[in-house]
This record gives C-alpha cells, sequence and structure tokens, in this order.
C-alpha cells in the first residue's frame, strides 16, 4: 500500500515533465497546426540554458549569490533566453517557409531537422562530457511511513499545475489567446480582422519555449546530468502523450502528460520492468484505437 | 610514403581505435585516446618501435563508435577496409565490443578489446583478445565480497537491459549469490533502458523488498541519477557497483551521494606503486585527471599489439599477413606484466587477473579495499 503511495508520487514528479513539454507541443500545434518536433530539444536546450545560467551567469562574477537566490534568478532568466531560442527558431527556420506557402509537411520535416541542428550544434559547441547540474535547493526528504517525498518534487509537481492554470488562463480568458484559437480555425480571414498573425504566432512561441526552459530547469534540478540528447526520447514521448490527450487542447496536453507518467510508473510498479516500454504504449495504442482524436480532441474535417 | 588509398606508409604501424567519443560514456573514449596518445609519443619520440632491428613510427587511427552497437561494426569495417589498420584496440564496452568483436573475427583482424568482460565478446573468436577479467570472475568477487562486508543476506540488482555488459553481470551476480545464499535471495531484479533518467518505479520497488544492499552493474552515467534517486526515496542502505563505474568522471557527476560506496574495478589508483604510479602520475601531470581503469587498460591493451609486433621479429609489408603474424604473436603471449597488474592468457584469449575492490571515501577518491585473485 505505501509502495502504491510512493508510486503515485513518483508518477506524480515524472507525468509533469511530460505534461509540461506536451503544452509546448500542443501550444503550437494549437495555433500553426505544425507538430514542432524541435520541441524535445528546446527542452534540452533549456536545461542547458539553466545550467549556464545558474553556474556561469550567477555563479561566477563575483556576486556570491545564495542558492535561492541564484534559483529565483535563474529562473526567470532561463524561460526568457528559452524563448528566445523558441522564437529564433520559428523565425529562421518556420516564418520563411510559411511565407512562401509551404505544404505543412515540409514544415514538420524542418522542424525535426532543427531538432538535429540543437542537438549537434551542443554536441560540438559544449562536448559529448555531461554536465553535472548545481544542486540548488537544499534537499529535504520528508518521510511518512515508507512513503518519502523531497521538497523539489513538491516543486515539480506545483510547477506543472501553476503552468497549466495560467496556460489554461490565457488561451481560453484573454484577448490574445482568442486571436491564438482563431488562428487555428482560420488564418486566412484573421488578418482581415486586424489581428497581427505573426505577433500572435511569436507569442505561441515565447509561451511554448519558455515553458520549455522552466521544464528543463527543473528537469536538470530533478536528474542532475545533462547531455545532448537528452530532449529526443522525452521529447517524443511526451509528443505521443499530447497526440493521446488530444493535440491542440491544452487540457489535453495536460491530462496527457500526466497519463503517460502513470502508466510508465505503474507498469513498473506491478509488472517486471523489462515490460515498461511495451505495456505502456500498447494502452495508449488501444486509447488512440478507441479514440482516434485522443481524449479531448475534436475531429477536424479541412480540405487539404 | 606511399600512404593513401591502402598499405600504409612503408615505416608505419597502423593500429585504429574503435572507441566511444560521444554518445552515452564519452569518457572514457576520452581516457582511451589519452592513454593512447601519451604511449604514441613515448615511441615515437624513441624514433619509434624496434621490430628485427629496425625502427617503425606508429600512427594510431581513432574512430567514434558513438557507444552505439551498430556504429562499433562500422568503425571496425572502416578501420579494417579503408585505413588498412594491422590491429584494432577496443571497442571498451561489451556492448559495442560483441558484435565489433565478431566482425573483426570474420575480417581476420586481431582485436583487443581494454575492458570488456562479457565472455561472448572472446568466446569462439580466435582472433579477439582483451585486457580486463571476465564478469563470470567479477560476479563472485562483487558476491563474497557484499556478503563479508555488508553481512549482507539479501541482494536486489537494478541493470540496463539494452546493455550486454550490464544485463550480462546482473545475471551472473543473480545466479551466484542465490547459490550462496539459496533461492530467492535477489529480492528483487530490476532493469531500465539505456536512455532512462527516471528511476523511481524501479527503486520503489527495490526498496519495498527491503535488501541489505543494492547491486548496480550499470554506466557511471547512470549510477550517478540511480543513487541519488534512491537516497531520495529515503534508501540509507548501501550499493556495490562493477568496473563501469570507475570513471574518472563518476566523481563529478555523483557527488556526496557516491562516498562510501564499493565497487570491483581492475586497478585502484590510490596508492599504486612501480610502473602503475609512474603511469598515473604522468598521466594526471599530462592531462590534469587521475586516469581511470579503462585508460590504464588502454595502455596495456596498445602495449599487448607492441609486444606480438616485436615478438613476431619482422614486420610484413602486407597488411594481410601482418595481421596474421600479429595475432599468431598475440595467441603465443603466455605471461604480460601491465600496469593494471600481469596477466596470463588462456585458450581463450581471456587474461587470468586479479580484481581490485575499491571504495569511494571522504574525498571522493576510489581508495583500495580489497584484491582479489582467481
Amino acid at each position: 500500500m505505501e509502495a502504491l503511495f510512493q508510486n503515485i508520487i513518483n508518477a506524480l514528479q515524472w507525468g509533469s515533465f511530460y505534461a509540461l513539454i506536451a503544452l509546448g507541443y500542443t501550444l503550437v500545434y494549437g495555433v500553426l497546426l505544425l507538430i514542432n518536433f524541435a520541441h524535445g530539444d528546446i527542452f534540452m536546450v533549456g536545461a542547458y540554458i539553466a545550467f549556464g545560467v545558474s553556474v556561469f551567469v550567477l555563479g561566477v562574477q563575483g556576486l556570491d549569490l545564495p542558492n535561492w537566490a541564484v534559483l529565483a534568478c535563474g529562473v526567470p532568466l532561463t524561460m526568457i533566453l528559452t524563448a528566445g531560442v523558441g522564437v529564433t527558431l520559428e523565425r529562421i527556420a518556420y516564418r520563411p517557409l510559411r511565407r512562401k506557402g509551404a505544404h505543412r509537411l515540409y514544415v514538420v520535416i524542418t522542424a525535426l531537422m532543427c531538432g538535429l541542428i540543437l542537438e549537434n550544434g551542443n554536441l560540438a559547441l559544449l562536448g559529448a562530457s555531461r554536465k553535472k547540474f548545481p544542486e540548488l535547493m537544499e534537499k529535504t526528504v520528508w518521510s511518512l511511513g515508507d512513503v518519502s517525498v523531497t521538497n523539489l518534487k513538491v516543486l515539480v509537481i506545483f510547477a506543472a499545475f501553476a503552468v497549466f492554470g495560467i496556460l489554461n488562463f490565457i488561451v481560453t480568458r484573454t484577448r490574445i489567446g482568442m486571436a491564438m484559437r482563431a488562428i487555428s480555425y482560420d488564418k486566412f480571414a484573421i488578418p482581415l480582422m486586424g489581428i497581427p498573425v505573426d505577433t500572435i504566432i511569436v507569442f505561441t512561441f515565447v509561451l511554448g519555449s519558455g515553458f520549455a526552459g522552466l521544464a528543463g530547469m527543473l528537469f536538470a534540478m530533478s536528474y542532475p546530468i545533462l547531455e545532448p540528447y537528452m530532449g529526443a526520447l522525452i521529447g517524443w514521448k511526451a509528443f505521443i502523450a499530447a497526440v493521446v490527450g488530444g493535440i491542440g487542447d491544452i487540457r489535453g496536453a495536460f491530462v496527457g502528460g500526466f497519463l503517460l507518467g502513470f502508466i510508465e510508473i505503474l507498469v513498473v510498479a506491478f509488472f517486471p520492468s523489462t515490460l515498461r516500454d511495451l505495456i505502456a504504449f500498447s494502452i495508449l495504442l488501444v486509447i488512440l484505437w478507441m479514440k482516434p482524436t485522443g481524449l479531448f480532441g475534436i475531429a477536424r474535417h479541412q480540405k487539404i | 610514403m606511399v600512404a593513401g588509398c591502402g598499405g600504409g606508409g612503408e615505416d608505419t604501424i597502423k593500429i585504429g581505435f574503435n572507441i566511444p567519443m560521444t554518445g552515452d560514456i564519452p569518457k572514457v573514449g576520452e581516457a582511451s585516446k589519452y592513454a593512447a596518445e601519451m604511449l604514441k609519443e613515448d615511441i615515437n619520440s624513441q624514433g619509434g618501435l624496434e621490430v628485427g632491428g629496425k625502427k617503425y613510427k606508429l600512427e594510431f587511427v581513432y574512430e567514434d563508435n558513438e557507444s552505439k552497437a551498430e556504429s562499433a561494426v562500422n568503425a571496425a569495417l572502416k578501420l579494417i577496409e579503408q585505413d588498412q589498420v594491422v590491429a584494432i584496440i577496443g571497442p571498451n564496452s561489451s556492448k559495442q565490443a560483441v558484435p565489433a568483436g565478431g566482425t573483426c573475427n570474420d575480417n581476420r583482424v586481431p582485436m583487443i578489446s581494454p575492458w570488456s568482460t562479457n565472455p561472448d565478446t572472446t568466446k569462439d573468436r580466435p582472433w579477439v583478445f582483451r585486457a580486463a577479467f571476465l564478469d563470470p570472475f567479477q560476479g563472485p568477487v562483487a558476491v563474497n565480497f557484499a556478503t563479508k562486508q555488508f553481512g549482507a543476506k539479501t541482494a536486489a540488482v537494478l541493470f540496463d537491459i539494452s546493455n550486454d555488459y550490464s544485463k550480462g553481470l546482473a545475471e551472473i551476480f543473480q545466479s551466484e549469490w542465490e547459490k550462496k545464499h539459496g533461492a530467492d535471495t535477489v529480492v528483487a531484479f530490476e532493469s531500465h533502458g539505456t536512455k532512462d533518467q527516471d528511476f523511481s518505479a524501479q527503486l520503489t520497488k527495490i526498496l519495498a523488498a527491503k535488501p541489505d544492499f543494492i547491486f548496480v552493474p550499470n554506466n557511471y552515467n547512470q549510477v550517478a541519477l540511480i543513487i541519488k534517486q534512491a537516497h531520495d526515496l529515503g534508501w540509507e542502505g548501501p550499493f556495490m557497483g562493477s568496473d563501469a563505474w570507475g570513471s574518472a568522471e563518476l566523481m563529478t557527476l555523483c557527488g556526496d551521494d557516491c562516498k562510501g560506496q564499493f565497487f570491483s574495478t581492475h586497478y585502484a589508483a590510490a596508492g599504486a606503486k612501480g610502473d602503475t604510479k609512474v603511469f598515473i602520475d604522468r598521466y594526471t601531470a599530462k592531462y590534469g585527471y587521475t586516469p581511470d581503469d579503462v585508460a590504464a587498460l588502454t595502455w596495456d591493451a596498445t602495449r599487448l599489439v607492441l609486444q606480438a609486433i616485436q615478438d613476431a621479429g619482422k614486420y610484413e609489408s602486407d597488411v594481410r599477413k601482418e595481421r596474421q603474424s600479429i595475432r599468431d604473436a598475440l595467441g603465443g603471449i603466455k605471461e604480460f606484466a601491465g600496469i593494471t597488474g600481469s596477466m596470463k592468457f588462456d585458450a581463450q584469449g581471456d587474461p587470468i587477473k586479479c580484481a581490485v575492490v575499491v571504495e569511494i571515501d571522504d574525498q571522493g577518491q576510489f581508495v583500495f579495499a580489497e584484491s582479489v585473485c582467481p
């Protein structure tokens, strides 16, 4: 029984990362109908930026900031810089293709390529050696019987819920959110209404990449070993989570992320760990089989 | 110089290195390369390697196998066909050494793996040798040491399912432990994938089974994550590791969490004597960190090849003939005094040598705890 509670906490933490990354996929898809396959690698870049920010920018320079201050300044700085990376990608890779009216398929392939560029650029720039992320939080382990929680886990789970709340608010309650939803309906009519499409798209990338940066930082704090390919697998899985939740829907990404986290952890808890991915993804396949648009997705009929 | 598409230069000996410069364990490739470079400079600064009264310069070709099995096969083929090397050092990890060993054996090129401990690397492959001891020897070393040191009756194992080395050693450990302590005394036997970063579910299962210690035959990068997460889940008991822990990078990645843990390995750098100490001091002065076991083993493996070339008495200009004579000479080496200890070779091309168990002390140094000889 205690092991079950422990696993629920484990799953909440692990699912938080999937959810945070899946939200980025879903935002960009929701607006542009583009699967931004580089998103997992933007998450990786976020982790490296967090590393650079906390070790070099705030760590050296004779500031001698206490760890909590590094954390407090590091989070916004990481989010801003990662958002910059996302916006740069949009500016140099996706926008020119969109201007030329390229089919979405080519943009998706461009995104895949951008991901590889980010990975290998990192490899060339920083080398293959792993980086050790510094401990920014004094670790406290709270134990209730056999169930252990660290303050970091609580922070990660809290952050995932907070990000979901913020994004949900922006998309459903604000004018800019309304504009984001509008673009996905009809990107040809919307400019005629006086909505600056490019600005809205840039804003979408700022949101998605900024929160990928946050996820990268939290991930680096929880699993403090960074390598250039760390974003690839978790990026794919988060993408699958977003699809199972219903891609394009914020609730879908959030629920899908936690669903995948729970399935992965609970499969290990009750079956041999060797079968984890096999069983986990079979379950997801069955979900899609019954509901091809994902849990919250709506079928989209469109002319191609 | 006739170097270029074939043959290599008249007066150079070309040796290939099939090592992981990128991928999961880049530090292993780096350590191998550094050790090889040091050896090459030593010999070339004296005018080259003397074979049959004539001096030959050494030329080393480093090929990155990305820590992947399929890339290791490609790297081996490239070294054999394109670079026309006379022998290959590496791959280091069994995950790459097992498939690459097959390639080298089929192409009749002598290969020495410095670090691979899985029996399959050299099994029924007359062209493949190694400089490290085997897992069937290392497994019992861990079993006996943990039994004695921790007073353990039960054990748990967490290993990497997609890594031949980790999986092989985990299975050997399990059967040896149960032979010694009775059936079902390995209370948890859990696996994970190579790219995994979260081990909390496996560790929760292990902790719920309440073992006396956890055996982790994993690469150093995963070890750092596993031990940290186990501590986060409230585990305070000991770990026992294997030789894949012994990287110079382990302590950078793992920090305080790894202090006080034990692992079996090929040599202990702290407190070494004689040639081993000379090697460690020179390497440390040159590259700025204490060489790990893979550096020392690469040194030994490369020297074995050079020894074989010298033993053959003359250097053939034809690559195929030279490969054959190196293989024959390697097969003829019965005893070799390396810096990782003296080794005798059995018919399979495997050395019979001692293992050491080291403890990670409060300064993060690998300190000799026990030596176990076959």
